[in-house]
């Protein structure tokens, strides 16, 4: 498909939505369309916007429309040797821009390099009176006005559809190890938890089946100088370890029933909930298939200062985002009335009464 | 930028008694300031220009103190200005003449540091400088390090979304927080983020960094920390032509290499910080670069190699690398004290806080040297050049009639050359009311509005902080007529009057 600019397109829609209070439901590849509550409406395609608007390695910011392909996007920055540094799960062949940010969603690098919403630096979005309107810029420090780019990020389209999105990128590291050895979960927690005060260039942590896995990249001595220092046998093909990790195709993710993601901070004891665990983000992320009550887990979760979202396989009604306490869904309301007066957005996708 | 407000309408003053009452039956006597003279240092903030008394400063020392002056003022519908170590550069703590102007100054506890998630909890009045200093029993530390470290308060830098000469790598005041509590207007107490990396909903943490005091009143933080580096090392480069400098900046960028800090100055700041402080710094040079390096031993050797071969190659007429840790400390004393340096060689300056595509930076450097000779001002400029936020001095006599009116005019025209090359009229100072005005020319009204919507989700009736941040239509609808640019008028949906 060739890069188009279809956003006076996307705009009348909207406009039209909005004149007949027509509630949307936005659609990019629909990889991530598992996660969050169905949508009704009209669909609003965003993945014939496509096509990377501006990108200069020596700027460290690429640009590009919401439906362009984010192996598109990934193809270009490796040919600056260059990378999104939250490392993207896509979840489908197809997985576009829009959808990424809009879903928030980061990969095994996240604790050590930062989330999706750390590397947005602007936005152009359609709001729900079919308003396209600019966020934020091309340029790494930027405080004028509230932080609207950031916003966007994790909204799941219930605010605006995204147009463009502006990012930060990185230059890739010059080299990479994964050490591996077996452990105890409680083994595993404390040795990520200790890395996070050791200087050493750690940039993934995952605990899995008896096995801690931690991955070190950056300059060659770097890597070099922080193998003799963290204990464990070099994994051959890690990288694609890490890409089955951050893609949920490993074994573990073969189970059957919902999945859940339960965050937590990291040093966290493994808790006691009956299910099968994998730990990613040094600790800070845990992927649990249980056959618990999703109250009870998010109870036991809550206890520990944590929050549990049902990832995959929830059945509705329940919850699949931890609901909101009642003053923070307050303010949750009123941001949503006030880019989307109409409710003509992913209604109901990430909680009920947005 | 200069006016002062001196004269109380009567009904200000009975509101005031009113007000000054109530506030007692909440605050003890020493935590509640009336007098003038008490008053008057909080009748501005780090930009000086703009000075206000308020109608009344409080300092409540706990969470309830502050919730109940916030639902008394929002009972009374008494504007609220917050106000941590008073160090910012926009004007955004300046008070109101009818407002109580909110200290969190008592609000001094590190609460908890917890080395094991790698987090500190501390009250906003807790300055910067201290968490790492606390931090550093675990080797660890906080990031963000803007120039008033000192004296400057984690409230404030959550306010602001401060930055520092770090911010390349490591990112700004928004990338190293988690959890806040807030006291909203009607003072509630909010917990927005959460200590886990993510929490669920919107990005409200990302909304209230930066807010300057808008959306609510922030009385504790969570920090992140980071595990302080084995090894800092700095390279000095000297240009003959700030062109150059600028291009070495993008070759060390695109050679895969972030630097922890990437500094640039220009001849007139050279000359002004090496006589000051006697940084070693090159006279004769029309630029240097300041590349530090930091990690581990072996990381920071590699790339010190690396870093000192591309300065070379791209034309440098010196390059030295700090030979001990005292030569190290001395190089950035000496970009640490440009500021205060160019404040030695005029009676006054006024530093802008652009940010620009730095691909831009010989084309806006350029348009900045015309425009000193167009207004008679002299500029210096100091450049965060890693991430493209610049801070050009203009130098000027206050005391000399209608030099403040030209200077601001050009300080003007230089925030708008930086969103004509696609950049913004702030990189890190903030708006506050100094900038309000530039925001007309930044956003449309359509995305003011958007702004004045998010306002209003989180402060209805508009009594926290009234008046900065986010211009209102009709003052931009005002701005425009007075700025007609290139025959188009901004915001030609506006009337005016």
């Amino acid at each position: 498909m060739l890069d188009s600019d279809i956003s006076s397109d996307l705009q009348q829609q909207v406009l039209e939505a909005f004149r007949n209070s027509t509630p949307l439901r936005i659609s990019g590849s629909g990889s991530k369309a598992f996660l969050g509550n169905p949508v009704q409406g009209r669909t609003t395609d965003v993945t014939g916007h496509r096509g990377i608007v501006e990108y200069d390695p020596r700027e460290l910011v690429l640009t590009a429309r919401s439906g362009t392909p984010l192996d598109k996007i990934e193809a270009a920055l490796a040919e600056a040797n260059q990378m999104l540094a939250f490392e993207p799960p896509h979840f489908g062949p197809g997985a576009t821009l829009g959808g990424t940010i809009a879903c928030g969603l980061s990969g095994p690098r996240r604790p050590y390099s930062g989330s999706a919403r750390d590397f947005v630096l602007g936005c152009q979005i359609l709001n729900g009176r079919g308003e396209i309107l600019r966020f934020g810029g091309q340029v790494m420090k930027n405080v004028a006005g509230y932080d609207v780019s950031r916003l966007m990020a994790g909204a799941h389209g219930t605010l605006g559809i995204m147009l463009e999105t502006s990012l930060k990128v990185l230059p890739r590291p010059a080299a990479s190890i994964t050490v591996t050895r077996e452990c105890s979960a409680e083994g595993a927690i404390s040795s990520m938890s200790a890395l996070l005060g050791k200087p050493y260039p750690v940039d993934g942590a995952c605990f899995h089946g008896e096995q801690l896995y931690i991955r070190i990249s950056g300059s060659a001595q770097a890597v070099q100088e922080a193998r003799g220092k963290i204990a464990g046998d070099v994994l051959a093909d890690a990288d694609a370890f890490w890409l089955a990790l951050r893609e949920h195709r490993l074994p573990f993710f073969q189970h059957s029933g919902a999945l859940y993601r339960v965050a937590v901070k990291p040093a966290t004891p493994p808790l006691n909930i009956e299910g099968t665990w994998l730990l990613d983000w040094g600790g800070a992320q845990r992927w649990l298939f249980s056959g618990e009550d999703v109250a009870a887990i998010r109870h036991r979760v809550a206890l520990a200062g944590g929050h549990v979202t049902v990832f995959r396989g929830g059945e509705h009604p329940v919850p699949l985002f931890q609901p909101l306490p009642g003053p923070l869904l307050a303010i949750h309301q009123r941001l949503k009335a006030g880019f989307d007066p109409d409710s003509i957005f992913n209604r109901g996708r990430l909680y009920a009464e947005l | 930028m200069s006016h002062q407000h001196k004269n109380k309408a009567p009904q200000i003053n009975e509101a005031r008694s009113g007000l000054v009452r109530a506030l007692r039956g909440i605050l003890p006597p020493e935590s509640l300031l009336v007098d003038a003279e008490d008053l008057r240092p909080f009748e501005c903030d780090g930009l000086s220009v703009y000075r206000q008394l308020p109608m009344v400063v409080a300092l409540p020392e706990t969470i309830e103190q502050v919730q109940s002056i916030m639902r008394l003022c929002h009972d009374w519908q008494v504007p609220v200005v917050a106000r941590g170590a008073g160090t910012g550069l926009s004007g955004g703590a300046l008070p109101l003449d009818n407002g109580v102007l909110l200290s969190l100054a008592k609000f001094r506890n590190i609460l908890n540091i917890d080395a094991d998630n790698a987090i500190a909890t501390v009250q906003p009045g807790v300055r910067n400088l201290a968490i790492s200093e606390a931090a550093a029993a675990f080797g660890m530390y906080y990031a963000p390090d803007p120039s008033s470290q000192i004296a400057c308060t984690i409230g404030g830098n959550v306010a602001e979304n401060s930055g520092g000469v770090h911010c390349l790598k490591y990112g700004l005041t928004v990338h190293n927080i988690l959890m806040l509590k807030v006291v909203t207007a009607e003072g509630e107490l909010l917990t927005i983020g959460a200590e886990t990396l993510d929490s669920p909903g919107y990005d409200l943490l990302a909304l209230m960094t930066g807010s300057e005091g808008m959306l609510g009143v922030i009385v504790e933080v969570t920090v992140k920390l980071l595990a302080r580096p084995e090894r800092a090392q700095v390279v000095l480069a000297a240009f003959d032509d700030v062109v150059k400098a600028g291009e070495a900046v993008g070759s060390i960028i695109s050679a895969g290499i972030i630097p922890a800090g990437l500094e640039m100055m220009d001849r007139l700041a050279i000359q002004a910080a090496e006589d000051f402080v006697h940084a070693g710094y090159p006279r004769d040079a029309e630029a240097i670069l300041l590349c530090e390096l930091d990690g581990t031993h072996a990381e920071v050797s590699e790339y010190i190699m690396a870093v000192r071969s591309i300065l070379s190659e791209c034309g440098a007429t010196e390059v030295r690398t700090a030979a001990d840790e005292a030569e190290r400390q001395l190089f950035w004393k000496g970009r640490k004290s440009a500021f205060p340096a160019v404040g030695r060689i005029c009676p006054d300056y006024y530093c802008m806080d652009g940010t620009i595509p730095r691909r831009q930076l010989p084309h806006v450097l350029r348009r900045i040297s015309e425009m000193s000779a167009e207004y008679g001002l002299a500029v210096a400029n100091v450049f965060h050049a890693g991430d493209g936020n610049l801070h050009p001095l203009i130098l000027f006599d206050a005391n000399k009639a209608g030099e403040l009116e030209r200077t601001e005019e050009f300080g003007s025209s230089i925030l708008q050359l930086c969103v004509e090359v696609g950049g913004t009229i702030t990189g890190e100072h903030g708006v506050g009311i100094e900038k309000i005005d530039q925001m007309c020319v930044q956003f449309r009204s359509a995305e003011l509005a958007q702004f004045h919507a998010v306002k209003a989700a989180f402060d209805p009736t508009g009594l926290l902080n009234p008046g900065k941040a986010v211009p209102t239509l009709h003052r931009c609808a005002e701005f425009g007529a007075m700025h007609v640019h290139h025959g188009q008028l901004p915001h030609p949906e506006l009337e005016r009057f």
